[in-house]
């Protein structure tokens, strides 16, 4: 997929989760937002993952370690075919196979997430199995900011270090607001490329928000390195959506019917300048 | 007479040998896990976290979704408590067949104190959807619970102490079934039932009590998770009286599971374990008998459950 049609494929994902939150009452709505562009240009472009062959133990792994953001993947598994939209439409329904977190009875979904700070480890962990076993496969964790509070996300660090682990992708939605506000009034992270460049990871940057400037990251990684990756991908919390943009109260959140139809208007006029160019 | 953990590491070593998909993982307890061995000889089957056991439960879980046996061993106080919520998310929630194997549990650290202390591990992962839970009672059932691990495709809680402990099985000749519990002795009199490393002073109890004209029924219930509720109805039914013993809070352990059990044909129970206290400074032997958890201390209870006249009693205890 190039990247025009990523971006067209990125937007219709977008009018799809206003959908889904809209109808099921819930959702981490800012977050969603902010890294739907990163899911649609890992499971579009970068992951090889065969929606007709999801156990296939040669395929790139992903963990939402953001776990709240599912309705984003949720989104993305569907646009991929891999999680059917009569499946879909049941979120937030009394017994849905859907919920608020990813776990493993979902399609496509490699591990429950959603305590935050779990990603990281699990993601060592897979990418040490395909050292043992010989095989090619990379392993991608998408963390948030305001997850980088958890501890354990620093043993994961360590650990991915000390096994050289260069088929180990590591992802921070940087979007800079976090439940409670503004990351650096909470607990600050401004030195976080400093950080994990001291961790010993290889640590790039990148403008989240600008389908190209993902493709053109996600392609200069080089998985045979000796040191695991750190993409930080500087993002907008509520990106696409006007209103919900850079505000803290849209980390969950449901729009009111004449906020869904602006919201759609919004993204409608993108899906078309899009389909139009393409 | 061997310890747990060296019988636990010395089956899996020689069964690593033969399977390179079985991974041991640690956190700088090598050692105190008895390790070293299968650390030297299979360097690319042993993984070293470093003191870190949320790391380390978290990267168990993650070799284990890409097809490895895992075995996640360290001191059972810090995999119970700091990595509780790995424990629960990354493996029971997410159903990744990782073993944890918890040594040094219960008091087996003794004087270091209730840091190093594991007195609810039963309690709490026994409430975990998916988790399984067991604590063998000696060195031969622990090699046949290793061997029954390596394929077993849940995740699993294995607790054992640090000291060698005294043969419960004095042979090959028996099964150490997931979720049944074995019969040591038969009695009719009352039921002890112990769990890992109560049960040879539940079977030395029911061997003094004997001597005394007294048939307990003596149980291993060391599979905790599933358990043989079938086995616990019989006992009651059949000698109307139970004691349990187990080297953890008497709150949500072995004695919870029993008289949970025994909630619709109840009987009487007494639960012999650690009370809600810090517990005393002392070796692991010291603070099972401050306790009553050694073989005298399940004797005295027994003698008085069944009414065994204090006379008597005294009697016996001067001879």
């Amino acid at each position: 997929m190039n990247t025009s049609q990523l971006k067209l494929t990125s937007e219709r994902s977008r009018r799809r989760l206003m959908e889904i939150i809209c109808s099921a009452k819930a959702g981490h709505t800012g977050g969603d937002l902010s890294c739907l562009n990163v899911l649609t240009a890992l499971y579009f472009h970068t992951l090889h993952v065969d929606k007709d062959n999801l156990d296939n133990p040669d395929r790139d792994r992903f963990i939402l370690s953001k776990g709240h953001c599912v309705e984003a993947l949720f989104v993305t598994l569907e646009a991929k075919g891999i999680l059917d939209k009569a499946v879909l439409d049941t979120l937030g329904q009394f017994g849905s196979p859907l919920g608020g977190h990813p776990t493993v009875n979902v399609p496509g979904i490699e591990v429950n997430s959603g305590a935050l700070g779990h990603g990281l480890s699990i993601g060592v962990g897979m990418a040490l199995a395909a050292r043992m076993d010989g095989k090619a496969y990379r392993t991608f964790v998408l963390m948030g900011d305001g997850e980088q509070g958890e501890g354990s996300i620093y043993e994961a660090a360590m650990a991915g270090r000390q096994y050289k682990l260069g088929n180990l992708v590591a992802i921070i939605d940087r979007n800079h607001l976090q439940i409670s506000g503004n990351t650096e009034d909470v607990m600050g992270i401004d030195d976080i490329v400093a950080k994990w460049t001291a961790f010993g990871w290889d640590v790039v940057e990148m403008d989240g928000d600008d389908m190209d400037d993902i493709v053109r990251t996600l392609d200069g990684i080089d998985f045979r390195a000796e040191k695991p990756h750190l993409i930080v991908s500087h993002t907008t919390k509520g990106k696409g959506v006007s209103f919900m943009e850079n505000v803290a109260k849209w980390h969950h959140g449901v729009p009111t019917p004449e906020q869904y139809a602006q919201a759609l208007e919004e993204i409608d006029a993108r899906i078309k300048e899009w389909e139009e160019a393409l | 007479m061997i310890a747990c953990r060296k019988s636990f590491t010395d089956t899996l070593l020689a069964l690593a040998r033969e399977d390179k998909d079985i991974v041991a993982v640690t956190t700088d307890a090598r050692g105190s896990v008895t390790l070293g061995d299968f650390a030297k000889e299979l360097p690319g089957q042993f993984v070293e976290c470093g003191i870190a056991e949320q790391d380390a439960v978290g990267i168990s879980a993650g070799l284990a979704h890409s097809g490895k046996k895992v075995f996640c061993c360290g001191p059972a106080c810090f995999y119970v408590a700091r990595s509780l919520e790995q424990v629960k998310v990354d493996l029971a929630y997410s159903r990744n067949p990782v073993t944890i194997l918890g040594v040094s549990g219960g008091v087996a650290y003794g004087a270091l104190g209730a840091t190093h202390h594991s007195l609810h591990d039963i309690a709490v992962l026994r409430a975990f959807p998916g988790m399984n839970v067991v604590l063998p009672p000696d060195g031969r059932a622990t090699e046949k619970l290793v061997k029954f691990l390596v394929d077993f495709p849940e995740p699993c809680y294995v607790r054992v102490g640090r000291a060698a402990v005294p043969d419960v099985y004095e042979n090959d000749d028996f099964t150490f079934e997931i979720g049944k519990a074995n019969l040591l002795m038969d009695g009719s009199d009352l039921t002890i039932i112990g769990a890992g490393e109560t049960v040879c002073h539940a079977l030395q109890a029911g061997k003094a009590l004997k001597e005394k004209g007294i048939c307990a029924r003596v149980l291993d219930l060391s599979w905790i998770k599933p358990f043989d509720k079938e086995a616990v109805l019989k006992a009651a039914r059949e000698t109307g009286r139970i004691i349990t013993v187990e080297e953890h809070s008497r709150f949500g352990g072995l004695g919870a599971l029993v008289t949970e059990a025994l909630s619709e044909a109840p009987v009487p129970v007494r639960i012999l374990g650690i009370p809600d206290e810090d517990v005393i400074h002392g070796t692991s032997p010291e603070i099972f008998h401050y306790y009553g958890l050694d073989a005298d201390g399940i004797v005295r209870q027994a003698l008085d459950f069944v009414g065994y006249s204090t006379r008597v009693f005294e009697a016996v205890a001067q001879k």
